[in-house]
């Protein structure tokens, strides 16, 4: 098996949380990220999916330079870059670009089409000699399938999904290996985020690239993902092909994640298993102990409902009903009995909550 | 949890002219709306005919622009006029039209009958005073009735939502809600004068899957319970095909196709839908290739004549470029705008 | 039904824009154009400019020849506005006395920018310490009332006299560095508050992770988008610079002798006033509320014009 082109080893971002007028003392930490393992292979999509406070916003921040880990490895070919200094940075960006969600924000209003896509071309001269600058500047415009002759519009001229194309046509301009994708096609409309998709698997394709698309959207994930990483509160909590996740899932949360999932067939109404979680995610500040999702986990409460007692029964709070391990040991990221693929679950067991029942 | 319905209210329906106890819940005939905007006039809403009967629900399905959020602010009346107008067609409350109504009138029918539940909570809840206050405030206008009393049923109200430890909860303030927990909050307001007709405008667009997952469940059991109608407006067809009876296809300010959801999935009736359908990918299926719509939506300043679709459409002939087809009946039940129906039903 | 994504995307881009030229300074402008109180405004001000730096143009009498004779005379032909209680030409005077309440404001909002604003981008910019110590600087500038200050500071540099200086600037200088050491402030605050806004946004955030040094994330990304609010308020500052410079002026502190600004006629006039040469405090008077006035309503639309939330 090759190396893989990223792999990232228990990383680690705390944010700390401050008080103070004059001096600031920190009272306590944001734990966005906490201890992720995640492995990428040269040309291959890898999905993350989580919710809100999961930290895959902050994992593709950490992975692009935009925020430094606060332990942990991130390697590149190998090469671990969260040790680099500056001029090792630098190489780094080329390497590895990023695709932003909001097509509305992410580019500067004031400047032109052509000076966005050209911008990285002033920040590394050595990139692309200076007579060659332009022509390909209009290279990657028609690579994205936009017209190269609107090289001096700006972006309120373009539509949400063209845009998005100018993104990712800079993302593009330093000839990067890896791009990390963060949500890029949550803030179109519906019938825009076929063609973005469309797009991004074509130039995979041509240009050999690896992507790490993180989304919300599981139904976008699937079409577009090789393998899946489930994320919850910071760490990983599940992770394989995307034949495993969506059909042979084993973490409690993926399951519940999967089934919460709406499908556009109403002929699968009522067809397939319900799980309907209670309760808010817990904060990061403030993790549970143990296993993070234990305070909503459905198979938490029936593996401890089984030996409870009556009164236990009445009078314990939903979020303490989980037996003891999964309130005192972290279970770790690897495979178990009854599956193939790693999830960090001391209970996991294999569920399909996506296709119909019988 | 069931709450003693108070009436009172009902005759002042009762006595709007127009009003028949046996007439359909809500109607909505030939309805347009115009924005006068710098650029010309838009016509975000360009004919639109709805039936809401009680315990249905109704989806109402487009992207951006295509005016579903027009459709149901002027159905509620809090459009802005200026620069939004009312410039035709009727909208009838058991048979009363509410457009001729006075603003009094109007609103009174907004509190106590047809009610609204918007998609980002924090801005559609007054974040200055507590959601306890913002309850009451309900029943002591609307109901007269005291302090007290407002208070006992504003807590019973968040605890018919499922907000647990609601008599501690009811006097936080909106900020101290998570997402889903404001949702609930604001659907408790919307549903605590019994309306009969609830609007929900994009309510869990904003929420997490897991989230929107309760919220839906809890909108479909209070559904049920209440017998009330409910006009689901979203763009996410999963949604849409987990809990609509009939489907309301909007575009350019037109509804497109109108039929039954299991129908319209099987065999959509309208190249928009098809293409629709075709383009957004499925939790438990993988590898197909995404289908494509072509092109962008028109600007509603300035709609070309003819089906507004035909530039995008792949069943496009000269006819489309001149008649704009009307929405017809196309087979039991089912009625479309296009002028080749037929094909695209049969089509696979 | 395959697709070939380029052949698709070239029927999107031939269709018309989905919106017509949105940018923010286009439309303040094209809104602006059409407002009646902005082009009356607009044109006030081009007016004073132009007298406060070419008094030549608009009056060929020199205001210092005076011939104490004629103390308080009437108008007569060639004297529109009669003469002042030294017997100077009060037109000539008036005319004259627009150009340093011109360039002491100009000067102090040019200096209130340039150092408030440098301190504002580095502040929101960096944050850390660096923010600490000058916000607080701002806190402890702040909790100095303005005119006291200001009064105080020239009171005490009242028979200063600085080399080297042409008179006209040595009587403006001490007052533009007095209020440009009040004045920062304000500037400063603003230009935080719009570059920690600015410094989150996606564009940004993409310049940084293409490898963009910090210069150029402040000055080519950043600066040109904070600067909105800023730019609204230039107008309203002048205003602001004009009156305080008239106030100081009639103090005694302000722009000095033998320089003539409106402040120092207007202090001259007030004993006259009630001793019946009433016109003699009239005519300075109505030029500078016209003149505050001018700018007052063109940065009050400025500011509206440019505020993306009234849109």
């Amino acid at each position: 098996m090759s190396e893989p082109v990223l792999q990232v080893e228990n990383l680690v971002k705390h944010f700390p949380i401050r008080q103070g007028v004059v001096f600031k003392r920190t009272v306590g930490q944001v734990k966005a990220v906490d201890g992720v393992d995640i492995t990428l292979q040269r040309g291959e999509t890898l999905g993350v999916v989580g919710e809100s406070g999961c930290g895959k916003s902050t994992l593709a921040k950490l992975l692009v330079g935009l925020e430094k880990p606060t332990a942990g490895a991130i390697r590149v070919r190998g090469q671990d870059v969260t040790r680099l200094g500056r001029s090792g940075m630098r190489r780094l960006r080329r390497n590895v670009q990023m695709v932003f969600q909001d097509p509305y924000t992410s580019l500067n209003p004031r400047m032109t089409v052509g000076d966005i896509i050209a911008e990285p071309y002033v920040i590394h001269p050595d990139a692309v000699p200076k007579s060659g600058k332009k022509a390909a500047v209009k290279e990657l415009i028609d690579m994205v399938g936009l017209n190269p002759d609107h090289i001096s519009r700006y972006p309120h001229q373009f539509s949400g999904g063209q845009r998005q194309r100018i993104g990712i046509a800079r993302a593009l301009a330093l000839k990067p290996e890896i791009l990390i994708c963060d949500e890029p096609v949550s803030a179109l409309d519906v019938s825009i985020q076929g063609q973005v998709i469309n797009l991004l698997e074509q130039l995979q394709d041509e240009l050999g690239l690896s992507y790490l698309f993180i989304a919300h959207d599981l139904s976008v994930v699937r079409h577009i993902a090789d393998r899946v990483a489930v994320m919850y509160l910071g760490k990983v909590a599940e992770t394989g092909s995307e034949d495993e996740i969506y059909g042979r899932s084993m973490h409690p949360y993926t399951q519940a994640l999967l089934s919460a999932v709406p499908v556009p067939d109403p002929q699968l109404r009522g067809q397939r298993d319900e799980i309907v979680l209670e309760g808010d995610v817990p904060s990061p500040a403030d993790p549970p102990s143990g296993c993070r999702f234990r305070t909503r986990c459905f198979k938490a409460r029936a593996e401890w409902a089984k030996t409870a007692t009556d009164a236990e029964l009445e009078t314990t709070p939903l979020a303490e009903q989980a037996p003891a391990d999964c309130k005192t040991e972290i279970p770790l990221l690897e495979a178990r009995s009854g599956g193939a693929h790693p999830v960090a679950c001391h209970y996991a067991q294999q569920r399909d909550v996506v296709h119909a029942n019988g | 949890m069931s709450i003693d319905l108070d009436r009172s209210d009902d005759n002042a329906v009762a006595g709007l002219p127009g009003y028949r106890d046996d007439a359909a819940l809500l109607e909505v005939d030939d309805l347009r709306v115009e924005f006068h905007t710098r650029d010309g006039i838009a016509r975000a809403v360009n004919g639109v005919d709805l039936r809401l009967t009680d315990g249905q629900t109704v989806a109402v399905v487009g992207e951006s622009g295509s005016g579903k959020s027009v459709t149901a602010q002027a159905i509620m009346g809090i459009l802005e006029e200026p620069p939004a107008r009312v410039a035709g067609g009727e909208i009838r409350y058991r048979g009363v039209n509410l457009l001729t109504l006075s603003a009094d009138q109007r609103r009174r029918i907004r509190a106590n009958h047809i009610a609204m539940v918007f998609q980002d909570a924090l801005s559609a809840l007054n974040p200055v005073w507590t959601v306890g206050f913002q309850l009451s405030e309900l029943f002591r206008t609307h109901r007269g009735m005291s302090r007290k009393d407002a208070k006992r049923r504003s807590i019973e109200l968040l605890d018919m939502v499922r907000i647990p430890a609601a008599a501690q909860r009811v006097n936080e303030y909106p900020h101290q809600f998570s997402g889903g927990m404001r949702q609930r909050v604001m659907i408790a307001m919307a549903l605590a004068l019994d309306p009969k007709v609830l609007i929900a405008d994009e309510p869990t667009t904003a929420l997490d899957v897991t989230v929107q997952a309760q919220i839906m469940r809890l909108l479909a059991e209070i559904q049920q319970e209440r017998h009330m109608g409910m006009i689901l407006i979203t763009h996410d067809l999963g949604v849409v095909a987990d809990v609509a009876d009939d489907i309301t296809v909007m575009y350019a300010g037109r509804a497109v196709e109108q039929a039954g959801v299991i129908d319209t999935f099987a065999t959509p009736a309208h190249p928009y839908t098809k293409a629709l359908l075709r383009s957004i990918p499925r939790l438990d299926v993988k590898g197909q290739q995404l289908e494509v719509i072509a092109g962008l939506p028109p600007t509603l300043t300035d709609i070309p004549p003819g089906c507004a679709f035909a530039p995008r459409c792949t069943y496009a002939q000269d006819i489309c470029r001149t008649d704009t087809p009307t929405l017809r009946t196309v087979s039991d039940g089912r009625a479309a705008a296009c002028h080749f129906a037929k094909e695209v039903m049969t089509d696979v | 039904m395959s697709s070939d994504i380029n052949e698709r995307v070239e029927e999107n881009i031939d269709e018309p824009a989905p919106q017509r030229a949105a940018g923010l300074w286009r439309d303040a402008i094209r809104d602006l154009r059409k407002r009646p109180t902005v082009i009356i405004s607009l044109l006030v001000i081009i007016a004073v400019l132009a007298i406060g730096f070419f008094p030549s143009l608009f009056t060929g009498t020199n205001p210092k020849a005076c011939d104490i004779s004629l103390n308080k005379a009437p108008a007569a032909p060639g004297h529109p506005f009669g003469f002042s209680h030294e017997g100077c030409d009060y037109y000539a005077q008036t005319i004259y006395g627009a150009g340093p309440s011109i360039q002491l404001s100009l000067m102090v909002v040019v200096g209130t920018l340039i150092i408030g604003g440098l301190l504002g981008i580095l502040a929101g910019f960096y944050g850390g310490w660096l923010d600490v110590v000058f916000s607080r600087a701002v806190d402890v500038f702040n909790s100095i009332p303005f005119l006291l200050g200001a009064i105080l500071l020239l009171t005490m540099f009242r028979d200063l006299s600085i080399p080297f200086l042409s008179t006209r600037l040595q009587a403006i200088i001490p007052a533009v560095i007095t209020l440009i050491i009040f004045g920062w402030t304000s500037t400063m605050r603003l230009v935080r508050a719009s570059v920690i806004e600015a410094r989150n946004l996606d564009y940004v955030q993409a310049a940084r992770s293409l490898g963009a040094s910090n210069r150029r994330l402040m000055f080519r990304h950043i600066l040109p988008n904070a600067i909105a609010p800023v730019v609204s308020l230039i107008p309203l500052s002048i205003a602001g610079m004009i009156s305080v410079e008239a106030t100081l002026s009639f103090l005694g502190l302000g722009v000095r002798k033998p320089e003539i600004t409106w402040g120092l006629m207007i202090d001259d006039a007030t004993k006259w006033f009630v001793n019946g040469y009433p016109m003699l405090l009239l005519i300075p008077s109505a030029f500078l509320i016209a003149t505050v006035l001018a700018f007052v309503l063109l940065g009050d639309a400025l500011r509206d014009a440019l505020d993306p939330k009234l849109r």
